[in-house]
């Protein structure tokens, strides 16, 4: 990759780290760090030798959703289009981060704020420190929740305490996130990182295209009936097993061995 | 043929467009070697069905290059139209399995099949207006007819594209399915279909376009002439004793 200066990138052993890097304003989101942020994802997406999405903050927090300094009115000025700014920037990152179709270990080190916290949620596994934090922090400023954020949180949480959550602006520390299933984890603060490189080291090593389908499995189950829930697992068990690695997996059970997945 | 491969599995042809280095833009040449595929095919009675299929990606419009060299002289001795025809002409089913993008002449090639089975991320357009023409195959003509006129004319006058989705809500498609399951998906529809009567295929195929075509009462004039016209084949006869007799019917295509 060219030089970044917004993030920090790089693959190692099958896992991408992207670490969001302008700690100065907790890794609040620019427009450049949104192209940059997207660049990355089409790596990742692109390189079958990247095999896990391992997402974090650089500094104290994860990252504090949009910055504000670029929302400044100026005297007279025309209001931002901020249905702009999700169709051009926001809404693409979510919509590449559920369709990657490897696994997205999120690392949330700090702060989660408005579409920070969402776009951790984005996520497939959310392990967050011991003082970090998620605040759906919109109402503050008038706002509604973005990011995929009025989406994902009723299916997380349910309806009234994501109601609750939204209003209110409520922080919602990293223990009681994971207590209200809202994500996977929450460790001591200095095991956030040995816990997040495992985790997505280990996922790594896994059957990518099968986690790749079960991602797709998970992502339409949430409006699906169950009678097309069916009908689609059987397209996606049809193609899984097809892949390289499920022969790899039953030889390997078979022949009482641990298997050696290639991710194909 | 250069621009397309062409393979047979029993009696279903399939033609798959090969230009990958254009996205399957469709040139002269490459119309031309559809239809004279469609032409042999028609008179050949071991093909029952064809499945039409483009790769990850359908076709992503005419070749605007070679369109670019076309003047109105040019565009007036335009050989297209008269390989749109041929296509359009065929009398058996056509499936066509769409992925990525059918934009443009490759929308309208995937309307004039009769099925079209569409991969999650397959997107339809007619984005001519956006290079100061319109549809010249039927984009306007078969997509009103296909999906309305709110729809057909915000893909026509936008240039904007229509998911897979939303084209099987606006009835554009037949189904939608996983991508990497589009094209054996369709193979698998056309078999079923070419295991039916032929020409009771055929006949439910040209009364389906006459319905485009004619009034409702000349289309039921129509249906009621094929329906008596079948009356007369041996596989009807074939069809209603298997029913009656409780077992699998064996046609013969007569």
């Amino acid at each position: 990759m060219t030089d970044t200066t917004t993030i920090l990138f790089a693959v190692e052993n099958g896992v991408a780290r992207l670490t969001l890097n302008r700690p100065d304003t907790l890794n609040a989101f620019t427009r450049a760090m949104h192209e940059e942020v997207r660049a990355a994802l089409k790596t990742v997406a692109r390189d079958d030798a990247i095999r896990c999405l391992l997402l974090t903050g650089a500094g104290r927090g994860f990252c504090a959703g949009q910055d504000l300094n670029d929302r400044v009115r100026t005297e007279g000025g025309p209001a931002p289009d901020l249905g702009e700014s999700l169709d051009s920037l926001y809404n693409p990152l979510i919509r590449s981060l559920r369709r990657l179709e490897k696994p997205v270990v999120v690392a949330v080190n700090g702060v989660a704020a408005g579409s920070g916290a969402n776009v951790a949620l984005a996520g497939d596994i959310v392990l967050a420190a011991r003082s970090a934090s998620f605040i759906q922090s919109f109402a503050r400023l008038g706002l509604v929740p973005d990011a995929g954020g009025s989406w994902v949180l009723p299916r997380l949480v349910g309806h009234a305490r994501a109601t609750a959550l939204a209003m209110l602006a409520e922080r919602v520390t990293a223990e009681e996130a994971e207590r209200l299933g809202m994500i996977w984890r929450c460790v001591d603060d200095d095991a956030l990182a040995t816990e997040a490189e495992s985790l997505a080291h280990r996922l790594a090593a896994m059957p990518t295209r099968g986690l790749g389908l079960i991602k797709r499995a998970l992502n339409a189950s949430l409006s699906n009936t169950l009678d097309a829930q069916l009908d689609l697992e059987r397209d996606l068990q049809r193609l899984a097993g097809r892949t390289e690695d499920y022969r790899e997996g039953v030889a390997a059970f078979v022949e009482k061995r641990q298997p050696a997945f290639k991710g194909m | 043929m250069d621009d397309i491969l062409v393979a047979r599995d029993g009696h279903v042809l399939r033609i798959t467009l090969n230009r990958p280095e254009a996205r399957n833009a469709l040139r002269t040449r490459t119309l031309a070697e559809i239809a004279a595929t469609l032409e042999d095919a028609a008179d050949d009675d071991a093909v029952r069905v064809v499945v039409l299929t483009g790769g990850a990606v359908f076709a992503a419009g005419a070749d605007v290059r070679e369109m670019a060299a076309l003047d109105t002289v040019g565009v007036m001795n335009d050989r297209r139209p008269a390989h749109w025809k041929t296509i359009a002409r065929f009398p058996k089913p056509i499936v066509a399995a769409v992925n990525g993008y059918a934009l443009g002449g490759g929308c309208e090639l995937a309307m004039h099949a009769d099925l079209i089975v569409a991969g999650e991320t397959a997107l339809f357009g007619q984005p001519e207006i956006n290079l100061g023409i319109i549809p010249g195959a039927g984009g306007t003509q078969r997509l009103v007819r296909a999906v309305g006129k709110a729809l057909a004319a915000k893909m026509v006058l936008t240039g904007q594209p229509l998911s897979a989705r939303d084209a099987l809500a606006a009835g554009l498609v037949s189904e939608v399915t996983q991508p990497e399951l589009t094209l054996e998906r369709a193979e698998a529809l056309a078999q079923a279909i070419a295991a039916k009567p032929p020409l009771a295929v055929r006949m439910a195929k040209e009364a389906l376009l006459a319905a485009q075509e004619t009034t409702l009462s000349g289309g039921l004039d129509f249906e009621r002439k094929a329906f008596t016209v079948l009356a007369a084949t041996e596989d009807r006869r074939e069809g209603v004793t298997a029913f009656l007799e409780k077992r699998k019917p064996e046609f013969r295509g007569a």
